[in-house]
Parts: C-alpha cells; structure tokens; sequence
C-alpha cells in the first residue's frame, strides 16, 4: 500500500511516480504541479522513472488561492 | 508650544522630524526593487478569499499589483481547479509574478521542504516565508520561522518572511541573509490595522531592506499609515478580496498606498500641540 494526498492505494508491481500521477489525471507536462515521496521533492524529469516503495507516502500538490 | 512626541512622525534612519526621509526619485521613476527585481507597484496582492477566479483577476488589474501570492495544496482540493481554468493560468493571463507562501506550515522543516515544492510548481525561488506558531492569533513562530529562512537562504531562495512587528527579530533575519522582510500590523485576516506603529517605524529604521507591511490591513487607510511610517510595500488579501466590492477596493488599496508613499517622500509637519496660523498676522485690519 502508498498513500497519496491521504487516500491509501494499491501499488502494481513495478508502478512509477509517473503512473500514479496519471491516475491523478496529471502528465509530465502538468503546470503548477509539485511532488514529494517520502518529504523529498521528486523533480519532474524523474517522474518517469522514480519507482516507489511498497509504503511510499506521496504528496501531490499544486496552486490554490491563498496569502 | 512644543512640539508633541510623536513616535509614528519619527523619520527614517537618523533623521527626525521635518528632515525629507528619502531621497526624493524623479516623478513617475519611484520603483521598489526586491532582491534586483523592480516593481513599479508597492501593492502586494493575496490571492485568498476571492469568491471566483474572475473577480480576482479584475482585483488584481485595478490594484495594479504585479507580485501576487499563492499557496500550495493537494492536487483535488476544492478550489484547486474551477469554471474560470485553473488559478495558475488565470494568474499568468493577468501578467502577474508569483510569489509562493508557506501558509499552514507550522514547522521548519514543513515550511523549508514546502519552498522547495513550491520552486519546483512555479520556477521561482522566491518565497513568502510563512511559519505559524499558534492557531488562534496566527502569529508567526519566531524561532521557527529564523531556522527556516537560514535554510532557505543557504539553499538559494530569496526569502520574503510573514513576521512579527519585532525590530530584533527583523534585523535576526536580514542578518541570516533575507532580502526583505514583512512585518504585521496586527493578526491574519483581523483588518486591525497597524496595531504598533512605532514597532513598524523602528523595524524601518532597523533593517535595509525593503519592508512590506503585511497581515492586518482592513481598509485603505490602514495601508496609507503604514507607507506613511516608512514601508516600502504593503501586502493586501482578505481586505480586498472579503470586501463587498473587491474590485473597488483594490482601487482604493492602489491609490492608498501611493498617498502613503507620496506623503512619506513629502516629509510630513511635526505635530504641535497648539495651533500654528497658516495665514500671517502682518497686514490684519483693524475694525474697532
């Protein structure tokens, strides 16, 4: 199981950052978007690639109104 | 008839009253400069509280700001898309730089790893440095708050921290490295105004950076007196975007903060405690 934003999922086998964003309807070309695995920033270039662990804890985030 | 103490009259670093603050710039050139970027606005814009995307980018055409805040959240939120598009098209539609904040971060290392989110989102290593240490006033967590921006500073962000009226800490963080600070005039969202003017004129006189005063604006006078008492800038949100007519008040935001800045540059009169006639006595008829 990872959770991401606070809902816990099920990870597939060899499932990248990539993929999980894509569930989220986001691609590598998304704007204002940011991610961290684990409290690290997860830079965009390495979405494709980043594989996440069996408890990876993801926070996907992205502009509000705020300030 | 002497004249009154009057700490909110006292101007910039070393002079007193009477004495022009500023170097007087040539009409129409009075640019604020933060960390090499210049801003021909003094108008800082928060983004929260607009009841549409619409209505806050008519806000921020009548405020004429061009720095405006945004915050970071999960993907999904309610308010992270809407009819309008998205926040950060309608942002770039307006023309506006951005500038990330750390509000909800209650913690250093929450507030350092959210600047790093947020140059990742925006590509700016700018931030509104935000760090929140108690949840009914808002009011920032100082030890908190210098730890982060010594962070960030190190990891090459320009750091524009939310603090307290507090010349010492100010100074704490020019010295870790911030390119300007911003100061409250009195908690989030209250529209108090500036609650401790003599705290905002000492923090001017204590740190050479820009300050914007930032928190606590409730109308435009609030924004008037805090250019009048030296702020370089001052940072609106609640105030024009919970107002009934956010867009007229944004109007009267811009046009406050440029009679503060006006009125500063101008040197205003010493308070007197007795009447002073502006008309001479030489000359006055006698009817008897």
């Amino acid at each position: 199981m990872i959770v991401v934003n606070g809902e816990s999922a099920e990870l597939e086998p060899g499932e990248t950052l990539a993929s999980v964003l894509a569930g989220l309807g986001l691609t590598a070309q998304a704007r204002g978007v940011a991610v961290a695995v684990d409290g690290e920033v997860v830079p965009r270039a390495r979405w494709e690639t980043f594989a996440l662990a069996e408890d990876a804890h993801v926070e996907v985030l992205t502009a509000m109104q705020g300030g | 008839m002497g004249v009154v103490p009057e700490p909110t009259g006292i101007a910039a670093t070393g002079q007193r009253n009477g004495a022009p603050p500023d170097a007087a710039p040539s009409a129409g050139e009075d640019a604020l400069t933060i960390a090499g970027r210049t801003l021909r606005s003094r108008l800082l814009l928060g983004t929260g509280g607009f009841p549409s995307l619409e209505l806050m980018a008519a806000a921020i055409a009548a405020s004429g700001s061009e720095l405006v805040t945004v915050a970071l959240r999960r993907v999904g939120v309610d308010g992270s898309r809407s009819p309008q598009g998205s926040l950060i098209d309608v942002l770039a539609d307006a023309g506006v730089e951005l500038l990330p904040n750390t509000a909800g971060c209650r913690t250093a290392r929450d507030a350092v790893l959210t600047a790093k989110l947020a140059r990742e989102a925006f590509a700016t290593d700018w931030i509104k440095l935000e760090v929140i240490g108690d949840e009914d006033t808002l009011l920032p967590d100082a030890p908190e708050l210098l730890r982060a921006a010594e962070e960030l500073v190190d990891e090459g962000f320009v750091v524009l921290p939310y603090t307290t009226d507090d010349p010492v800490l100010a100074r704490r963080l020019v010295d870790v490295g911030c390119q300007a600070v911003m100061p409250l005039g009195s908690p989030i969202g209250s529209g108090m105004g500036v609650r401790n003017p003599y705290n905002i004129s000492l923090i001017r006189e204590a740190v050479d950076v820009p300050v914007v005063l930032d928190a606590g604006v409730g109308t435009a006078s609030d924004a008037t007196i805090a250019m009048e008492l030296g702020c370089d800038a001052v940072m609106a949100a609640s105030a024009i975007s919970r107002a009934q007519d956010p867009v007229r008040m944004a109007r009267a935001m811009r046009a406050a903060v440029e009679a503060g800045r006006e009125a500063r540059l101008a040197g205003r009169i010493p308070k007197r405690r007795y009447a002073t006639a502006s008309t001479p006595e030489a000359g006055t008829p006698d009817f008897d």
